[in-house]
């Protein structure tokens, strides 16, 4: 390492001066943290405070920075040194404020303080300021993969802003299932009628943009590259493939509807007379090109009475069908039967549901369907029964409990059946074993990415792409690549368009992030990148396996070849890599482990145990920092390290605060699960896994198995979380001091 | 043919289009949402007095079930407190409906003969229209004798002291069983009566004509 010079500031405001003793800190980081230059404030971080430390950096030639004053979430620009390593010791949220201020209590709250001190003088010399990613691409073009409204609508909107696009559409024509509809359901007062489904503006406001180029009958053969610098290979009928430089992709791939084909019972498949949604939007433009009567497609006769079978193979508990809602159906056969009662009022026309919901301003379409006169029974269809030009509904009333109500003569019967992704392959699937006699269709790729870890996008449940459903709806694990629309999760052509919105400006952000070499999201603006030491490297794969963002892939001889754009230095290759090669310039195995060692352990004798918490920064260090900004008090005795995630932690760190005399560590990480609040989406899956075969290494060291918690924390459990420290600290005093201290 | 069989004739399959035409406030049936707050509002339905509560009433209208809706006792039991109007989401005048199809059942004679309320409302009727004011000794003792002779005397003897005490208190006088006071102008009383009877007569009959 080059030359550094580590200066200390510890801050005397907000209390801090009062409530410690501020000389004995810095003399703490003058003989433990062996720093030149060690300094307090009475104010850290008014301009004056702000004006010594940046003096010191010109004047004295100081390269790393300790400040020791409040939380790390606190203050951060005032304390914005980006030429400088920077470590924040926790003093304010971390100390004063979670420990009582009684003389009894002043020696621990001291000595936590102290041991910060240390933690943050040691952290600070294992770093080094981060530089950005210096593979960096410049496209500014977007691709767009589906010329649905969705799709069209990201077009248009991010030409609007200012960003070329390229429009990748499988069929002949752009629209998607919109086009297809005959109208759409209103977004405009008074909701009361069908509005037209203004696709043919925007397929005209597409064509007529110059900044958008569309390739129709064209799917995406190739995807190569990271965000900023993707080359993707576009096929299209003819058989040319043309390759364009696309700086962030949208996928709008849109969906399909469920089969009805698998729904036998409720008259799928079985006869012309019963169709899907959109079968009946087809009837509807054949009767608009015509006369404007709907006809039942048997007999060609005008209908005078048609059946809406709602959540038709959808809300199935038995697992047959999709388990889901789609959430729009219920509103379009409102729609739907408007077509036929907005014609002809005195067609019979019933609509049958467990549940009517309708979201948006659905509410007052509702109540003008009953105006017009459309029936809402609340009912179970158990059968459509077709036979001849008719059909029989069969289905259990339930308002009025009779499980044998039928609708007889029905001419037309309209199954809602939900939408189904069109997400690709699902990569996380086992290979399916063929059997024999069957032929499988296959999912055909979407984006046929070159990653390491698979074609498409991860899925998560149900077949829609993967994203951080509370947090980062648009985000897939794919960095720079963003699903917007019904591939993403059900929805309606209103929400659509919001999401192409949402995902045209999201992906925008992710190509300017790309050129300037840090990171997107969620650490936005994140300099630092995963940093690998191929010497060491025992091509063990775990690193290209478990990144949950697919950044890593490999290369002819099996070594890891970091795509710094695609990551989110989340640092779980850091924590998964046994010979521990992998580090971030500011975050190591070295920058906690130092902090680690550095923490004064007090003999057994003096009944001041020590607890490591490893701290999640995103969920659970807020919520302790929040703990302390709400006076809740928590034992002295513990020692706080922020981590990245809990997929970064790597083991060594559990068994150096073992062999050193710890007695007991903390894992703080977010739930895990398909249920998952990680902000990096498998990280936290990860560590616990890792985690789950620490017993050995306790066994190993022959100690008990209370030595290492594993909790789940979220940002919420503010009060909850001081009470899992002080519970877990009145155990460990049953389980009596750790063996290991003093060697 | 009867008024009903010509009416179950005329709408056919269609008993919901047959309440709207011929049911005061009957268009609004078809604007329920099935919430229940109409059901769980009712004071009655703490007695399980009500055989189908309003919301279930409305969808048995809605599916057709005509000689159920109109045979039953529910809306007659309806107490006019308004509760279900004032809290109906969708603002539907539920205590209008009940009355107005109870109504409707009485005019094509399907209401039950015997139910309480009906009977009351028919001897009320006639008791006040006869000579202009009520006569509360025969009103009464017309519910007593409601199911025969035996019955009425026992129900009344039941309730003798309380007779006797109003009696006493000159809250009752036994002379009103013959005559009874009366209004002055008798003939005029009538001759309203008679005008306001073929006005609604007229207008019966034009709407079951349709």
């Amino acid at each position: 390492m080059a030359d550094i010079k580590v200066a200390a500031y510890i801050c005397k405001g907000c209390g801090l001066g009062e409530r410690l003793d501020a000389d004995a800190l810095v003399k703490i980081a003058q003989k433990d943290g062996k720093v030149p230059l060690a300094k307090s404030h009475d104010f850290l971080c008014n301009a004056d405070g702000v004006a010594m430390i940046k003096n010191d950096i010109a004047n004295e030639g100081v390269t790393h920075i300790m400040i020791g004053a409040c939380s790390r979430r606190a203050k951060t620009e005032a304390f914005f040194f980006p030429e400088n390593a920077v470590a924040r010791a926790n003093l304010r949220e971390g100390v004063i404020w979670i420990r009582p201020d009684t003389d009894e209590a002043r020696e621990t709250t001291q000595e936590m303080a102290e041991d910060y001190i240390r933690m943050g003088c040691a952290e600070v010399k294992a770093m080094t300021a981060p530089a950005g990613n210096a593979v960096t691409g410049s496209s500014k073009t977007l691709l767009v993969v589906g010329g649905g409204v969705t799709g069209m609508t990201t077009a248009i909107e991010a030409s609007k802003t200012g960003y070329p696009v390229v429009l990748v559409e499988k069929s002949g024509a752009l629209g998607g299932w919109a086009a297809k509809l005959y109208k759409r359901v209103p977004v405009h007062e008074p909701y009361k009628s069908p509005a037209d489904t203004g696709v043919g503006e925007l397929i005209s406001q597409v064509l007529g943009d110059s900044n958008i180029k569309v390739y129709l009958n064209a799917t995406v053969a190739k995807t190569d590259g990271a965000p900023g610098r993707f080359i993707v290979d576009i096929a299209t009928e003819s058989g040319a493939t043309h390759t364009e430089d696309i700086g962030a992709i949208v996928q709008a791939s849109g969906f399909d509807l469920y089969d009805m084909n698998k729904l036998p019972e409720l008259g799928g498949g079985k006869s012309a007379n019963v169709v899907d949604q959109a079968g009946l939007e087809a009837l509807a433009v054949a009767a608009a090109a015509g006369d404007g009567v709907i006809r039942r497609p048997s007999d060609n006769q005008p209908v005078k009475s048609v059946v809406f079978v709602q959540c038709a193979g959808q809300r199935d508990p038995s697992g047959t069908h999709l388990a889901y809602c789609s959430g729009y159906c219920c509103n379009t056969s409102i729609k739907q039967a408007m077509y036929f009662k907005d014609a002809n009022p005195s067609v019979d026309t019933t609509i049958i549901y467990t549940d009517l919901r309708t979201p948006g301003n659905g509410e007052d379409f509702y109540r003008s369907a009953q105006e017009k006169g459309v029936i809402f029974t609340k009912g179970k269809v158990a059968e459509v029964v077709p036979g001849g030009n008719t059909s029989t509904v069969k289905f259990h009333d339930l308002i009025l409990d009779d499980k044998d109500a039928a609708m007889l003569d029905v001419d037309l019967v309209v199954l809602a059946t939900g939408q189904v992704p069109n997400s690709g392959i699902n990569i996380d699937a086992p290979a399916a074993t063929a059997e024999e006699g069957v032929v499988e269709v296959k999912p055909i790729s979407i984006l046929n990415l070159t990653y390491r870890q698979g074609k498409d996008v991860p899925q998560l449940k149900q077949g829609f792409t993967d994203s951080h459903f509370i947090c980062f709806p648009y985000e897939t694990r794919r960095t720079g690549i963003y699903t917007a629309g019904p591939v993403r999760r059900p929805m309606d052509i209103a929400q659509a368009r919001e999401d192409a919105t949402g995902a045209a400006l999201k992906s925008i952000q992710a190509l300017e992030n790309a050129e300037l070499g840090r990171a997107a999201h969620p650490r936005s603006g994140d300099l630092s990148f995963p940093k690998v030491r191929l010497e060491g490297c025992t091509q063990c794969k775990r690193c290209t396996v478990e990144c949950p963002f697919g950044a890593i892939d490999e290369d002819e001889k099996r070594f890891p070849v970091f795509n710094e754009s695609r990551c989110r230095r989340c640092g779980t290759c850091m924590g998964a890599c046994p010979v521990r090669v992998i580090s971030f310039e500011n975050y190591s195995v070295n920058t906690v482990g130092a902090q680690i060692k550095a923490v004064d352990i007090p003999d057994e004798f003096s009944e001041k145990p020590r607890i490591l918490i490893l701290a999640c920064e995103n969920d659970a260090y807020p919520a302790l920092d929040m703990a302390g900004m709400g006076r809740n008090e928590y034992s002295a005795f513990v020692r706080i390290i922020p981590i990245r995630c809990l997929g970064s932690v790597n083991t060594i760190w559990i068994t150096d605060a073992l062999n050193a005399g710890y007695d007991g560590v903390m894992l703080m990480g977010c739930k895990s699960g398909d249920e998952y609040q990680c902000h990096f989406v498998k990280g936290s899956e990860l560590g616990r896994v890792r985690m789950s075969k620490i017993d050995d290494t306790l066994k190993t060291l022959n100690l008990e198995s209370e030595r290492v918690r594993d909790l789940e924390v979220a940002i919420t459990d503010i009060e909850r979380v001081p009470e899992m420290i002080n519970k877990y600290a009145a155990e460990l005093v049953a389980v009596g001091p750790s063996p290991f201290k003093g060697f | 043919m009867s008024a009903n069989t010509a009416l179950a004739e005329k709408y056919r399959n269609n008993f919901l289009k047959e309440i709207e035409e011929q049911v005061e406030m009957g268009d609004w049936v078809k604007m329920c949402m099935q919430c229940g707050v109409c059901s769980g509002s009712c004071p009655t339905n703490f007695q399980s007095a009500w055989e189908h509560p309003p919301q279930e009433l409305f969808m048995m209208i809605r599916a057709g079930k005509r000689d159920e809706v109109l045979t039953s006792t529910s809306m007659w039991n309806c107490t006019s407190c308004y509760n279900c109007i004032v809290r109906c989401p969708r603002k539907l005048p539920i205590t209008h409906i009940m009355h107005g199809i109870a109504e409707y059942a009485h005019r094509i004679g399907l209401a039950p003969k015997m139910q309480a309320t009906r009977f009351f409302s028919g001897l009320f009727w006639k008791n006040a229209t006869k000579t202009g004011r009520v006569n509360e000794l025969k009103l009464s003792m017309g519910l007593y004798f409601k199911n025969g002779f035996g019955s009425g005397v026992k129900e009344g003897m039941k309730m003798k002291d309380v007779a006797i005490g109003l009696v006493l208190a000159k809250r009752l006088n036994p002379l009103e069983l013959f005559g009874g006071h009366k209004c002055k102008d008798q003939k005029g009383i009538q001759a309203m009566l008679k005008k306001a009877y073929e006005i609604e007569r007229s207008r019966k009959a034009a709407k079951m004509a349709g």
